[in-house]
């Protein structure tokens, strides 16, 4: 019987090959990376959907320059968009940046690469099952992309893949339910592993109430993931059946397409789906948030050179909302004619959770106040954060109470509030996890100067785009329209604010390029530093940068809380989490 | 590097990693099967008429299924029991018998699909058939799933027996927990199909 | 179940037992009152009546749920109260629609 302890995890280094180094290892340091780039990637591709359809909006029915004569002659004739391409890259926009982009970052990528180093584990519970998640998920993006190939084009329903239009839709539809049965498969993997490494790999002295933030908002992310995805996957069998099989979940009797009546034996519900599908989508909107909270948190901490204000209250807060988040999935659904019973149910549970929404993000602001900032590259992006979070958190209000939700469902407003909370949200903090964690990962840090330009450019830019969308929104501009509402009386007085949003949007992509460019010269010009170039208090500065195989030549113990900083009478000021002292 | 607690109990939490872990994913499972039982009570209770089961679907079949699966579950549980009390011979024995019977769960099923397609019966006649088929095969392939991990554990991956025999009474343990989850689904899927 | 001796086997194998042979019965109990063809609400609390004792012998004794320490207990009773909201709110939303 072998007594496996923590203590004989050494400096073991041993030579595994390319292969097993690179590409299929089960260190959780190298998955993380791995699925950093490919998601990273994967926003980039999302992000270039959108650009092309953002020609659209500013110029409708003029053909694309440069890549135009690209896009191949059934999407593009002559470099012209036809609506269904339109439709094919608005579904794949939101699947694209959702599934393979924010999610696999913020979790896969972050969660894989900090979490166990937090925590003092020398790696995750079960590292095959990680290197099986990272794959599965590689599997579920190829998918997504191999669907453009495909006649008809790929998924063209939304990201919502609302029956009965998804049942009906062209062979891309079921491309995209295998694509999510992978992604489905590699978040339950992962999630499961995560939660396990949380649980039982802490090292000692590591208590529940000592875990740095970040990793409290990995545990409830994955809760997220594991309880509210396996409903999608559900439905996604469903949608699969009524695809492949003939059944009629999705389809009501009588459905007429194209003026035919659809052969099916009916007697199914569009809204059905809706309920499922919402089920799995609310708790994503805060997969796609916490994680960002958490990075936000670990920098703010760090820069502010203090204590989080209420440490406590930040963790009950994160609790109760991943609680709160699976009761208030139907007010997605108030235009679909719900009763006021149910109704008022789902308004209450949705005010409820603004509540420690609200509370993470005044301890988060309060965290500032009093400290002596240190406005590093990363700091700029978490302190961004906290207003663009704000807006977006607050534009949601109106969403949430039927009244105001009816006029506004399914406008701009929506896409300009959605956006707020996910890109100069959450990917605003993973930008500052990028720059944070960048010189554990290396050794090496990134380039200050060409961060601030990032940061600035970004943050104008990003704020032209989305701020816009708001006034064409309360106009009454409908969203997934392939002309921008050109063709609309009410649309009129609105409409040129499509080109200004269009020139924001590429701008922000020239914003990118000192990012790109400083990520891949610094790996290896970079300034070099030491293992705790921050000096910060949490474990995954204790060890060297990057980390061995196994993260600590010794065992850690843990002595104090996550963020000691500034603690009166001390030498220094921070204290680390395994400084005895 | 060792990953502590494979075999181990971590004492504060009380248990070994693989029991959490499969405990995490049965938790999935059950909203799984949890979001198609909801699919179920939508449309059964939204549709104009609703066969039912015994009128359609073949009740001594199904019957003489849900023993067949109880069986295999008792000795499922036994040949963790063999193990745990050290008899490597009973556990083969054991789960020997609980994989036939897994087969003989999936043959009694393959008649009953073959019967309906004779009929020509199949999921796109109604909405009853459309979701008896998807429930019943989504939990047909968990038991193919169950049988794979169980043939391993006969074969191959019975060598850790030798080397670490704690660490693979564990893995016993979690495959059987799996197995009882698969059992569990079926006590609920037999009434709801075949009986309601 | 790390340090289970061969006495304590021996008093599950004796409890396993009992539970296949209350496994057994109750599944001809659920057929038999399913070959009486009671009203609809009635068949199917008595089905389900049945069934959640089926599923709960499985648990308690097969999956040792008697026997874990807090933390399994606890996740359980987050998944089963998200299972009902997820099973029953759908359909009650729908019913609440109407006039």
């Amino acid at each position: 019987m072998t007594q496996s302890t923590s203590v004989e995890h050494g400096s073991g280094h041993e030579s595994q090959g390319f292969w097993r180094t690179y590409l299929f290892s089960q260190d959780h340091k190298t998955i993380g990376i791995q699925y950093a780039i490919t998601s990273l990637l994967f926003l980039l591709f999302g992000f270039t959907l959108m650009m092309i359809m953002r020609w659209q909006l500013a110029y409708p029915g003029q053909p694309i320059p440069l890549i135009g004569k690209f896009l191949g002659e059934a999407n593009a004739p002559d470099g012209i968009m036809l609506p269904e391409f339109y439709n094919q890259l608005g579904a794949m926009h939101g699947t694209i940046m959702i599934f393979l982009g924010v999610v696999p970052l913020g979790v896969g990528a972050f969660g894989n690469f900090v979490m166990p180093l937090q925590i003092g584990a020398p790696d995750m519970a079960f590292p095959k099952l990680n290197m099986m998640s990272y794959w599965v998920y590689f599997a579920g993006g190829v998918t997504m992309l191999g669907s453009f190939l495909l006649p008809g084009g790929a998924a063209n329903s939304g990201w919502t893949s609302y029956p009965p239009l998804s049942d009906i839709a062209t062979i891309g539809q079921t491309a995209w339910l295998i694509g999510m049965f992978f992604l489905i498969t590699s978040s339950l993997l992962g999630s499961i592993n995560f939660i396990v490494t949380i649980v039982q790999l802490r090292a000692p002295g590591m208590t529940f109430m000592r875990l740095p933030f970040f990793v409290w908002a990995q545990l409830v992310t994955s809760f997220l993931l594991l309880l509210a995805f396996p409903p999608l996957e559900a439905a996604a069998c469903l949608q699969l059946m009524d695809r492949l099989a003939g059944t009629s979940f999705f389809l009501p009797s009588g459905l007429v397409v194209s003026g035919q009546v659809v052969q099916a034996s009916g007697g199914g519900s569009p809204l059905l789906w809706q309920h499922l599908f919402w089920f799995l989508a609310h708790p994503e909107v805060y997969v796609l948030i916490l994680p960002a909270m958490g990075i936000v948190a670990e920098i703010i901490a760090n820069n502010t050179r203090k204590p989080l204000w209420s440490y406590r209250s930040l963790v009950y807060s994160t609790l109760f909302l991943g609680f709160m988040s699976f009761i208030v999935w139907a007010h997605h659904m108030y235009i679909t004619g719900m009763g006021t019973t149910l109704g008022t149910f789902f308004q209450v549970t949705t005010m409820i959770i603004s509540i420690p929404s609200v509370v993470i993000l005044a301890v988060l602001i309060v965290s500032l106040w009093g400290g002596s900032i240190r406005f590093t590259t990363p700091m700029m992006f978490a302190c961004a954060f906290l207003p663009m979070f704000g807006i977006g958190g607050l534009t949601g209000l109106p969403l949430g109470l039927a009244p105001t939700d009816i006029p506004l469902h399914d406008t701009y407003y929506v896409i300009g509030h959605f956006h707020y909370i996910v890109a100069p949200g959450s990917i605003f903090a993973l930008f500052a996890g990028v720059y944070y964690w960048f010189p554990k990962a290396t050794g090496r840090r990134m380039n200050d100067t060409l961060g601030k330009i990032h940061f600035w450019g970004s943050l104008i830019c990003i704020n032209t785009i989305f701020m816009p969308m708001f006034i064409q929104g309360l106009a009454g501009v409908s969203r997934r329209l392939y002309d921008g509402g050109a063709q609309y009386a009410h649309a009129q007085g609105v409409l040129s604010l499509n080109l200004v949003m269009s020139v924001a949007a590429w701008s922000l992509a020239i914003f990118q390029i000192p990012f790109i460019i400083n990520f891949f010269v610094s790996i290896r010009k970079g300034k070099k530093v030491g293992d705790n170039p921050w000096d910060a208090t949490t474990l995954e500065w204790a060890t060297s940068s990057p980390p061995p195989h196994g993260n600590f030549i010794r065992p850690v113990e843990v002595y104090r809380g996550p963020h000691e900083y500034s603690v009166p009478g001390a030498a220094r000021d921070f204290l680390p989490q395994n400084d005895p002292a | 590097m060792n990953i502590p607690y494979t075999s181990e109990v971590r004492p504060d939490t009380g248990v070994y990693n693989a029991k959490l872990g499969i405990w995490l994913f049965l938790a999935s499972e059950v909203m799984l099967f949890g979001g198609l039982f909801s699919a179920y009570i939508f449309l059964r209770t939204g549709a104009a008429t609703w066969p039912h089961g015994w009128e359609i679907l073949n009740i001594p079949l199904a019957t003489t299924n849900t023993v067949v699966l109880i069986s295999s579950s008792v000795t499922m549980v036994m040949a963790w029991a063999s193990l745990a009390g050290g008899n490597f011979a009973r556990f083969r024995r054991f789960l020997g018998t609980t994989v036939a019977l897994g087969v003989a769960f999936l043959a009694i099923k393959g008649m009953e699909y073959g019967m309906k397609f004779e009929h020509g019966l199949f999921p796109a006649t109604n909405t009853f058939l459309a979701i008896y088929f998807t429930l019943t095969g989504l939990h047909g392939l968990h038991v193919i799933g169950g049988m794979i991990v169980n043939v391993y554990l006969l074969g191959p991956g019975s060598k850790m027996w030798r080397k670490d025999p704690q660490r693979f009474t564990n893995r016993v343990e979690v495959a059987g927990l799996y197995w009882h989850f698969v059992d569990l689904v079926w006590i609920f899927l037999f009434p709801v199909l075949y009986l309601l | 179940m790390s340090d289970s001796h061969p006495v304590d086997v021996r008093t599950h194998v004796k409890a396993y037992i009992i539970v296949f042979a209350a496994l057994l019965g109750l599944t001809a109990l659920t057929v038999s009152v399913a070959m009486l063809h009671l009203s609809t609400g009635e068949a199917v609390i008595i089905a389900l009546f049945i069934a959640s004792i089926k599923g709960s012998l499985v648990a308690c004794f097969f999956m040792h749920l008697l026997s874990e320490k807090r933390l399994i207990p606890i996740l359980l009773a987050f998944t089963v109260f998200f299972f009902f909201a997820l099973l029953l709110l759908p359909t009650a939303e729908v019913f609440s629609r109407g006039g």
